[in-house]
């Protein structure tokens, strides 16, 4: 048990080293005036120091009222409390002589999981008294006080270790504490200055052929690897596999040699206690152990028992950021040292109660970590390892069958081998229950709403997206109110940044900014998709009832969804939902794409006109509103003022520019009516799919534009109802000057006819720059009258443009990129299999996203 | 925004006195400015016979703009979501009411140094509001001018004449005629029945709004019939134009998200109740309309207070409290130790803490509430070992499809003893006089129940998740349809405290059924049978008394 480090040093040689753990609470035991002060002044920082004197002038103002005593201590514990939570090495200036008062030091050091250390200064009483008696302060101290402090400690010191403090260091006389040197110690979890490159290797159990295998496959030739990598072993070596002996011959060579860490498993604490002579249960696969481990000589079972009650139950590695154990640590346990470290360490935490298997129910003491460190660990065997909450459990079950898992570190790759057969019969089936008993359960609000959140994502540079609190409690309520069932709700679609903005005179946005963009990130080819005048729409297409059970988890009834950007339905009755469902299931039939992509459901990310059938109330409050005030109040303010220039009066340039002004409210009321025609049933209703999202096992968000352009046209070819429409589009270089001219050429023409705009888009779609970050996957390009619907009818004059372009598009674009992240990340969540709550939080993350302030007309 | 006044004249009462009234010469364009844009006064005729003074407002928009943003993250104009497209430069506002007590101060005091005998005269006048907002309809307009002495032409507006299924826009046409009133008269009125009609204000209104009230409407407004509308629109509070910079613009962001109406998703709180309670008791109300609020609602508090007791609860959950009107009367009795009021609704919430003005209560009284932001659509650990939890009039809330969610939630993870549930009788229905047949009974309302349907939902949760459940009615009882709200009182069984396993068929993708079905004892399954009996005799007694009737 090496965590624990009693030792006492007692002996009267001249220089003493005093070795102290550099994170542990230190108590300084000795007499008044027996040079406490000094001696901590001397070893210690300032700010490590804290002295009840001090904190009793703290609350008394006077630092010798023994009054404040009480008051005083408590200050004292609260700070010592503080520094140890933060992971601050503490000293306890205080006499420490009474062993109620040690108590409370110990109690707090436990607390904070740190060693409490003891440094006894035994000085005669006549130098305490001399001491005193030069300073003003404590010269009426009366001798007894003092000779009580000395007695007190001298019925101490042998029961001192017993007390809880795990190193005591007695220093007997002035020479010995005046000659006393303090070093100090790391812990023997900490290996922060080891920076790797790792690779932790999951639970093991004996599979030694497995083992060998993935060593191979990750570049070891015997137990070294050539590139000087570094192995680190999460422990459960042992137990229930074919050949444990040989996974301890193994793991004990390379750990000796310097190749490979081991962390201890509850699989090798048991048998340890074993090989002590314990009386422990032979189950849970120990008794093959001790059988093969039977052929193996008395010394290697010495070297298993040395090895086994030599390691380290957790370590803190590369500078912090990464830290291995068994089962799991949270936060305020990394590189602490106590009972309960261990304990959490090796068994993990258990709600207490037991499941239908009789096994005990595991705390998912994961779903609440938020550490910055990357927690890597096992002992819980899942069928895939993967991150949650930058904590990922390589428990993949080899012994069971399923595979010998690594994370190379820093990369974070996975490797991994299958077993070579099932080993042992598992208790209960493996699933997906690690990290943390996700079995399809309700979705909790603790997934979603928790303070400040972290949604994590696998694409580099949005690792860890964060989710202010009150955009959350907005997005709680239009979830909760609005949306609809989040398990027909699997993805939302992120916001578009605009291009950016234009000097084109005359234009607030113009494509050849777009193209100019995409080329300075490297984008050479890109699409012009047109934008249609209508609203996002997402579409969740099942090929009956019966599959959106099976894959969605509903109870028969709805065969998909069909939902606004916020997850609101887009029609109250169902049954128009299921009609367009219905129709759009036919094109995906008779185009043959269930079979061609392997898939019983689609994901769509489409447009639903026309506009007005959603947004028809904020088109008549707002935008037909306007063009109706504007609509009465001109002609009459116009005539006013004609009649009064007729009689000479001087309003020449009021009339003009009321006139420019009557005409661009005009043009403000020709540009929403394009977005307003009436519908009948689903009749005028058109639906333009144009990018297919995802399908059973895989997200297709990655699929490049051209492929799944042709894979939608056929959709639509194949609707005879005429639901479903094409997007037009048109390929450019940004390389090539002519290339772009045409691009350019195709925008003006569309919104010179009123359109709405183009989307511009790089045709790989999923596209990452240089530095591995995500390129915007598009940018708007709006018409110029589109735009007078968006930044009001006179936007267009001059002063208004000079103005507008002032606009700033930071922060919107950063935006686009978070909420991409959270939707791709999404898509992998709910095609990887991953429970519901996975998938919803990052659901849930893009609304959250979607309500931070940001110019809205962007 | 655009009015005109005329006045018609004769050779020894020439029109052009106008110009005298106004303190504006009749041959000159003038121009004031004012905060928000650019004041033009100028007179399209001016003879002895006829004369018109027009006063055209060129509002700043992005002035308009500047004062009503505060400092958003970012530097993000937020104040600006309702308003980068509005009306405000076209419709007549109390931006035109403030303009025109600026420009035409003097004759709105009805002084005049240069013909002192003037102001006192009545004349034939003539107002013209091209595109006046009339929240309320030509039929207030009527009823706001008529009894002042005008003849009132109010011509609606129509949205667009494209689509003419649109209907009409809030804005009316507006003329005014009268004979009887003086130039002084006629600007008051406007001063004060333009932003009324509006029901908006570009400012905040402070104290000193009453006096303006009060000068500007004296000599007409204490006998004015609609004295208490006007009153309580024109000190209102609402501003529909721009956001307050301190507001939590979140929900207005998704709205706009989602291209719709920021009222359309930020409706959790009742405008009637938040803070036009004077307009309420006017007879206005807004929603709720036919549920004359004070009785019923306080009829349902009294029945949760009477079963909370009966049930022996101290420690009580309000799910969907709202502004907190229940956790306010759990606080008045001191038997109930813990109250926790749960909205999913911040705005709702921070109402609510206001109405119980947690921040000033004692330390004792505060230990005893908490107000939490939940939703019942998730599971909440927050929420368990209560003794009670009351759903008053919340499920209705929530769309079908989602009601298992709320089940499990309540039921099969929170788990308190009690429940209260409850809810619309939509069978009532047809005694609300004014609420028209087949609507609900607030805009809101995803669904509401007859009492077979609302029975039938809450035996099959008290199958499935181990509870007893009986039925309250609440309000006074019809013989034919029963009580206007119906209430339903759960009591977990005796054994249920062990159920927690229970999952509902439909909360979540899996694990479904209820493990512990089989766990009730026998004696407890006859009790619950005999009980049941009792009930639904009771309520079969109720049924053939409905039908005697």
């Amino acid at each position: 048990m090496s965590d624990t480090q009693a030792s006492t040093t007692a002996s009267a040689t001249p220089a003493r080293v005093l070795p102290v753990t550099d994170l542990s609470l230190v108590v300084l035991v000795g007499a008044s005036g027996s040079g406490k002060s000094t001696f901590a002044r001397r070893h210690f920082r300032p700010t490590e120091v804290i002295s009840s004197d001090f904190c009793r002038g703290l609350v008394s103002d006077d630092e010798n009222d023994q009054s404040a005593t009480r008051d005083a201590f408590d200050v004292l514990h609260y700070i010592a409390g503080k520094r140890l939570a933060a992971g601050r090495r503490t000293v306890v200036d205080a006499t420490s002589v009474q062993p109620d008062a040690r108590r409370q030091l110990i109690d707090l050091a436990r607390q904070h999981d740190v060693l409490p250390i003891a440094i006894v200064l035994d000085v005669p009483e006549e130098v305490c008294a001399e001491r005193n008696a030069a300073r003003t302060d404590r010269a009426d101290m009366p001798r007894r006080v003092i000779q009580r402090h000395i007695r007190e400690l001298r019925r101490s010191l042998r029961h001192l270790e017993r007390e809880g403090f795990r190193k005591v260091h007695v220093l007997r006389g002035v020479e010995d504490v005046e000659n006393a040197t303090v070093v100090t110690e790391k812990r023997y979890n900490d290996l922060t200055h080891l920076t790797g490159p790792f690779d932790v290797i999951g639970d093991i159990h004996g599979c030694s052929s497995e083992l060998e295998s993935l060593l191979g496959k990750l570049g070891y030739a015997d137990g070294v690897h050539p590139e000087g990598r570094r192995a680190v072993f999460v422990g459960d070596l042992v137990d229930r596999g074919p050949d444990s002996p040989g996974v301890l011959r193994r793991v004990m060579s390379m750990v000796a040699s310097g190749d490979a860490l081991c962390v201890p498993g509850n699989h090798e604490n048991k048998y340890g206690r074993y090989l002590k002579g314990r009386n422990v249960q032979h189950s849970h696969g120990l008794a093959e152990t001790i059988e093969q481990m039977e052929e193996e000589s008395d010394e290697f079972r010495a070297e298993v028992r040395t090895f086994i009650d030599g390691l380290v139950s957790h370590y803190v590695l590369d500078g912090g950021r990464l830290v291995v154990c068994h089962a799991g640590l949270p936060e305020k346990y990394h590189g602490r040292t106590s009972g309960r470290v261990r304990s959490h360490a090796l068994y993990g935490d258990t709600t207490g109660e037991t499941d239908e298997f009789g096994l005990p129910v595991r705390y998912p003491w994961a779903e609440d970590y938020r550490g910055r460190a990357a927690v890597v660990y096992g002992h819980t065997p899942v069928p895939e390892a993967t991150w949650l909450n930058n904590t990922i459990c390589l428990d993949t079950g080899a012994v069971f069958g399923g595979k010998l898992t690594a994370l190379r570190w820093p990369e974070r790759e996975l490797v991994d081998v299958p077993a070579e057969q099932v080993w042992y019969e598992p208790a209960k089936p493996l699933r997906s229950e690690a990290p943390g008993g996700h079995d399809g359960r309700p979705l909790d609000l603790a997934d979603v709403h928790h303070g400040r959140r972290i949604v994590e994502t696998r694409y580099e540079g949005h690792n860890r997206v964060a989710v202010r609190e009150e955009n959350a409690a907005a997005a709680l309520e239009v979830m909760s109110r609005f949306a609809i069932d989040p398990r027909l709700l699997p993805y939302l679609p992120p916001t578009m940044a605009p291009t950016a903005t234009s000097h084109v005179d005359g234009y607030l946005e113009h494509p050849a900014e777009a193209f100019a963009q995409y080329a300075r990130d490297g984008v050479a080819r890109v699409v012009c998709e047109e934008k249609h005048m209508g609203s996002r729409a997402v579409v969740l297409v099942c090929r009956d009832a019966e599959t959106a059970g099976k894959r969605f988890g509903t109870g028969g009834g709805p065969t998909g969804s069909l939902y606004t950007r916020t997850g609101r339905p887009f029609f109250d009755d169902a049954t128009v939902t299921e009609e367009i469902l219905g129709r759009v299931r036919t094109a995906v039939e008779e185009a043959g794409l269930w079979s061609e992509l392997d898939t019983d459901w689609l994901l769509l990310d489409a447009e639903l006109m026309p506009w007005s059938l959603k947004a028809s109330g904020l088109l008549r409050s707002q935008y037909a509103a306007v063009g109706a005030a504007s609509g009465a109040v001109f002609p009459g303010a116009l005539s006013a003022l004609e009649s009064a220039a007729a009689r000479g009066v001087d309003v020449a340039e009021l009339l003009s520019r009321q006139r420019e002004r009557a005409s661009d409210a005009a043009a403000f009321t020709e540009a929403y009516r394009r977005y307003c025609w009436t519908t009948d049933g689903l009749d005028g209703v058109r639906l333009a799919p144009f990018q297919i999202l995802a399908v059973q096992g895989r997200s297709l968000a990655a699929l490049p534009h051209d492929e799944q352009l042709s894979l939608l046209d056929r959709l639509v070819e194949h609707d005879s109802t005429g639901l479903l429409r094409t997007t037009r589009r048109l390929y450019v270089d940004t390389g090539d000057a002519e290339s772009v001219r045409a691009g350019v050429d195709w925008w003006l023409e569309m919104t010179g006819r009123g359109g709405e705009g183009m989307v511009v888009k790089p045709l790989g779609a999923l596209v990452r720059g240089e530095d591995g970050r995500l390129v915007q996957p598009g940018v708007k390009c709006r018409g110029r009258e589109y735009l007078r619907i968006i930044y009001g009818p006179e936007y267009t004059r001059p002063d208004n443009l000079a103005r507008l372009r002032g606009r700033f598009l930071a922060h919107k674009r950063s935006l686009a990129l978070r909420e991409y992240a959270l939707g791709l990340e999404a898509l992998a969540r709910l095609t990887e299999g991953e429970p519901l709550w996975r998938v919803h939080e990052a659901v849930f993350g893009v609304l959250a996203l979607e309500s931070e302030p940001v110019d809205p007309r962007l | 925004m655009f009015l005109t006044i005329g006045t018609t004249g004769t050779p020894e009462r020439p029109a052009t006195d106008l110009g005298f009234l106004l303190h504006k010469h009749p041959d000159n364009a003038q121009a004031f400015s004012t905060s928000y844009g650019t004041a033009h006064v100028l007179y399209p005729e001016a003879d002895a016979e006829r004369c018109t003074a027009a006063l055209l407002l060129e509002v700043d928009a992005v002035a308009l703009v500047r004062r009503g943003k505060g400092k958003g993250r970012g530097g993000a104009p937020d104040a600006a979501l309702a308003q980068y497209v509005n009306d405000r430069p076209y419709a007549a506002s109390s931006l035109l009411a403030v303009a025109l007590s600026a420009v035409f101060s003097s004759a709105m005091r009805g002084v005049c140094a240069a013909k002192p005998e003037l102001p006192a005269q009545a004349r034939p006048l003539r107002v013209e509001i091209p595109a006046l907002p009339a929240r309320g309809g030509p039929g207030l307009v009527h009823a706001l001018f008529e009894p002042l002495g005008w003849r009132v032409s109010a011509e609606p507006v129509s949205l667009d004449a494209r689509f003419p299924q649109w209907g009409d826009s809030r804005y009316v046409s507006l003329t005014l005629r009268s004979e009887t009133l003086t130039v002084a008269e006629a600007l008051r009125h406007l001063y004060v029945l333009l932003p009324v009609l509006d029901d908006a204000k570009h400012y905040w209104v402070s104290a000193d709004e009453v006096d303006k009230l009060l000068r500007a409407g004296a000599g007409w407004l204490p006998d004015h019939p609609e004295q208490k509308l006007i009153t309580s629109r024109f000190l209102s509070r609402r501003w529909s134009l721009t956001r307050q910079a301190m507001e939590r613009l979140e929900l207005v962001r998704l709205a706009e998200a989602d291209d719709s109406e920021v009222e359309d998703i930020d409706n959790a709180v009742e405008a009637v109740e938040a803070g036009e309670a004077v307009e309420a008791e006017a007879g206005k109300p807004e929603h709720e309309t036919q549920e004359k609020p004070a009785p019923l609602a306080e009829q349902r508090r009294d029945a949760v207070v009477a079963a909370l007791t009966r049930a022996g609860a101290a420690r009580v959950l309000d799910l969907g409290c709202g502004q907190g009107q229940l956790v306010q009367t759990l606080l008045k009795n001191p038997r109930f130790t813990e109250i926790v009021g749960v909205d999913v609704s911040m705005r709702a919430l921070t109402i609510a803490s206001r109405r119980l003005k947690l921040d000033r209560m004692g330390e004792r009284q505060a230990s005893r509430v908490r107000l939490l932001q939940g939703s019942l659509a998730y599971t909440d650990t927050r929420l368990k070992g209560y003794d009670a939890a009351v759903l008053s009039e919340v499920i209705e809330h929530l769309d079908l499809p989602r009601l298992p969610a709320l089940e499990y939630a309540v039921f099969g993870s929170a788990r308190p003893r009690t429940v209260l549930v409850t809810t619309p009788n939509v069978e009532y229905n047809v005694r609300w006089e004014s609420l028209p047949a087949g609507h609900v009974r607030h805009g809101d309302h995803r669904f509401e129940w007859t009492r077979r349907e609302f029975r039938a939902w809450a035996a099959s949760i008290a199958e499935r998740l181990g509870y007893d459940v009986e039925f309250v009615p609440v309000g006074p009882e019809d013989p034919e349809v029963g009580p206007p709200t119906q209430m339903a009182v759960f009591e977990m069984h005796a054994s249920g405290a062990q159920n927690k396993n229970t999952r509902p068929e439909n909360a979540g993708n899996g694990n479904a059924g209820n493990e512990n079905a089989g766990n009730v004892p026998e004696k407890n399954e006859k009790n619950k049978k005999n009980e049941k009996s009792e009930k639904s005799e009771k309520s079969e007694k109720n049924e053939k008394e409905a039908k005697a009737a």
